[in-house]
């Protein structure tokens, strides 16, 4: 069934009362999705949580590979970029299209700048031969001049990859998503009573800012 | 007598194109009740072969080593419950008989969200073709569970099964909370929550755990994807890593998933017990608010399946106590079945034995996981064939049962057209004595020690294995009878009224198949869905 009608200037599927009733079921659609993404993230929290009480001091030295002011400059490139985004679905609430794409852009721009810090953050860790695991090369570390204390670091790392990995995989989706509704936006889809995709990418990145915020205490502070 | 204008869902929209591309719950019902009768067939097979090379021990000329080695007995195993499991047990009812009845029994016109519903069925379709192709590039041999460090170690694509897994449990996650979203906020007006039919609360008890669970069984899938691929060390110990915590998060989600494949079941079963006793349900709530009760135990009682990997004895203990709460919920809707029986106009329609004997297996299969539960008796029990017997009276006897009764039941909604009834009473017949004559033997096989995915064993269990082989040639004519009611059914059964068993619930007030838009009148409801007497 795939009839839809126009209620209110709003493409309404025909199995709706109204764009209001359609609104609330899409809302709490997004909402249970953000539930399935906390859960699964959920599984390398309570991962870490175990095995950073068994090995409190492996942990430690990890972290301290870590560059906390690179973790602390892309937090907050991420909060700003959640402040752009609520603009980018506050100034479609209130008719301003124009004003929606510029918040919408920024966002954007905070994402990538996110994704270019993490980028250099990762090719150094593979250049003084960091990788998660089996593959942490103890060679490549002794070369640069690192003598590691706990031959299982890679442990350690295989959570700093498993968990910044899975999340950067989700800035990507999200640079996807928010790219996609701002040229809805541009192409003025959106307005007073219908700006549905908006928010529900918006909840989706601050849910991804959220996982961010957790993460970068966890790996960069700890120790 | 159909709709007026002679047209429904199924004929509406014309062309075998418009089936793949149709956003109508219906119709998408129709595609995954297809594919999962495919791959049932297929999980079927692997499943005679492994009693086939059971029928004898191996030293014994021509039968007994059909699949020639252990390593070929393995994958068949691994694909049988991979492919039972996760292709036909887990979305069986949601998909194919929630799909259908959930939105007609709520008075909705569709689910929430039609086109995810119908990428639903995609994504299912992808993750089954990759593990399909898995059986003929590397097979797997790692069981369905996929337990570390083997699994780690072993050849064979276990990556690309494990990702196969994933994606199917995406499929059930967006089905899950589709049908969350559908109860939530599609229902006619005048249907409040307890006046859902209980089987749509089953379905969305069902749903929630879809929705809660499987995101840790995804994590962990990719997390063992990335220990393969990458090394990562968390479930291998040589890096410090514990394979036990893979069993961990395995069982969160995989515990709860048991509950996916039988709180549908009991949803189906509520229905046809009071249907064909013509009765008002009894207990109603009780029944309602036990599916949801059996759905939040089933979230912390994950370590039984850890008795004895090493977990510490207070978890054991804990656990153990846990897991026999679930027989409270279970057993209060066992007693209300057996209550709305009582003094009932009973009729033994073919949907009604399967009722009865999913009361029956189902009574046996949950007893004896209250027995297993008892740490005591699961040091002796663990890892034979009892455990074997015991799963499959509960996922076999009670969901399969449930899936072929409800299904006749719902058949002349579905297409319209009435089924034989006497073929499908024989179906039952051999499908409920041949589960018994397979599965019983196993029980006492396992009481005696028998271990479970052995390819062999010495030869004092030889006569009950033979026994249990026979019963799954029983069973295997069953579903062949019942294939063939079905297909009978469509070709040349009569035209089916729009209620032909008198129901209440709301499915049935519409024509017969229904039409595109479900009814002709938005149905407003005043009373309660069973109200027979």
């Amino acid at each position: 069934m795939s009839t839809s009608r126009v209620v209110n200037g709003v493409n309404v599927a025909s199995h709706y009362r109204d764009e209001k009733h359609q609104y609330a079921s899409n809302k709490e659609g997004i909402w249970l999705f953000m539930v399935t993404e906390i859960l699964m993230f959920g599984g390398l929290f309570v991962g870490y949580i175990i095995y950073h009480s068994m090995y409190p001091e492996l942990f430690a030295e990890g972290a301290s590979f870590l560059d906390w002011r690179l973790g602390f400059i892309n937090t907050l490139v991420l909060i700003f970029s959640s402040l752009t985004m609520a603009l980018g679905i506050y100034y479609n609430q209130i008719s301003q299209p124009k004003k929606a794409t510029w918040a919408l852009a920024i966002t954007l721009i905070c994402a990538a700048t996110f994704m270019v810090i993490k980028y250099f953050e990762y090719t150094h860790k593979f250049h003084i031969g960091i990788f998660p695991g089996a593959m942490l090369n103890l060679e490549t570390l002794k070369e640069h001049g690192y003598n590691i204390q706990h031959p299982n670091l890679g442990l350690y790392f295989g959570f700093y990859f498993c968990m910044s990995g899975l999340h950067g995989i989700h800035v990507l989706i999200g640079m996807g998503l928010i790219a996609w509704v701002m040229i809805k936006n541009m192409k003025r889809e959106f307005n007073a009573n219908y700006y549905t995709p908006v928010e529900g990418v918006g909840i989706f990145w601050h849910i991804v800012d959220l996982i961010w915020i957790f993460l970068f205490p966890l790996l960069y502070l700890v120790g | 007598m159909g709709h007026a204008s002679g047209k429904n869902y199924i004929n509406e929209e014309p062309g075998l194109l418009s089936w793949f591309t149709s956003l109508d719950h219906k119709r998408i019902a129709i595609l995954y009740f297809v594919s999962i009768m495919f791959f049932f067939l297929v999980g079927g097979i692997m499943a005679l072969l492994l009693r086939l090379e059971l029928f004898a021990v191996n030293s014994a000329p021509n039968v007994g080593n059909i699949l020639k080695n252990g390593d070929v007995y393995n994958q068949v195993l691994t694909y049988h419950g991979a492919v039972m499991v996760f292709m036909v047990i887990v979305p069986g009812i949601p998909a194919i008989l929630g799909n259908f009845f959930l939105p007609l029994q709520i008075g909705a016109k569709d689910v929430a969200f039609p086109r995810l519903n119908l990428a639903s069925w995609y994504i299912f379709m992808l993750g089954a073709a990759l593990a399909v192709i898995t059986f003929f590039v590397a097979k797997v041999d790692t069981g369905w569970t996929f337990y570390t460090p083997y699994s780690i170690r072993t050849g064979g694509a276990v990556v690309m099964m494990v990702v196969a897994a994933f994606i199917m449990g995406m499929s059930s996650i967006v089905t899950g909370l589709n049908f969350i979203v559908t109860v939530h906020k599609l229902r006619a007006p005048g249907m409040s929550m307890f006046r859902i039919p209980l089987f749509t609360w089953a379905i969305y008890s069902t749903a929630i755990i879809q929705v809660l669970a499987t995101p840790v069984l995804g994590i962990t899938l990719l997390l063992l994807a990335m220990e393969r691929t990458f090394g990562v060390g968390i479930f291998d110990p040589k890096l410090g890593g514990d394979p036990v915590l893979f069993q961990h998060f395995f069982w969160f989600y995989s515990h709860p998933a048991v509950y996916i494949m039988i709180l549908p079941a009991m949803g189906v079963i509520s229905e046809l017990i009071t249907t064909y006793s013509k009765k008002t349900i009894f207990g109603y709530t009780a029944i309602a608010f036990s599916s949801i009760g059996i759905a939040a135990v089933s979230f912390f009682v994950w370590g039984h399946h850890m008795f004895v990997s090493g977990q510490s004895e207070i978890a054991g203990i804990v656990f153990s106590f846990l897991t026999m709460l679930v027989g409270v919920p279970t057993a209060i809707k066992m007693f209300n079945w057996l209550a709305t029986l009582y003094k009932g106009s009973i009729e033994f329609t073919a949907p009604m034995l399967y009722a009865l004997g999913f009361l029956f297996l189902f009574a046996i299969g949950g007893v004896t996981g209250i027995m297993l539960a008892v740490t005591a008796i699961d040091v002796h029990f663990h890892d034979t064939y009892f455990v074997v017997a015991h799963f499959h009276y509960v996922m076999v006897g009670g969901t399969l049962m449930a899936i072929m009764g409800g299904f006749f039941h719902w058949f002349p909604k579905m297409f319209g057209k009435m089924y034989s009834e006497v073929g499908a009473r024989w179906s039952w017949v051999f499908i409920f004595i041949g589960f018994n004559v397979t599965f019983f033997p196993q029980f006492i096989l396992g009481a005696k020690g028998m271990p479970r995915r052995y390819f062999d064993y010495v030869p004092e269990y030889e006569t009950l294995n033979r026994v249990s082989t026979v019963g799954s040639w029983l069973i295997t004519i069953g579903f062949l009878i019942g294939l063939y009611v079905i297909v009978q059914g469509l070709r040349k059964g009569k035209q089916a009224p729009d209620n032909p068993w008198g129901s209440k619930t709301l499915e049935w007030q519409t024509s017969s198949p229904p039409i595109m838009h479900n009814f002709d009148h938005d149905p407003v409801v005043t009373a309660g869905p069973y109200e027979y007497k």
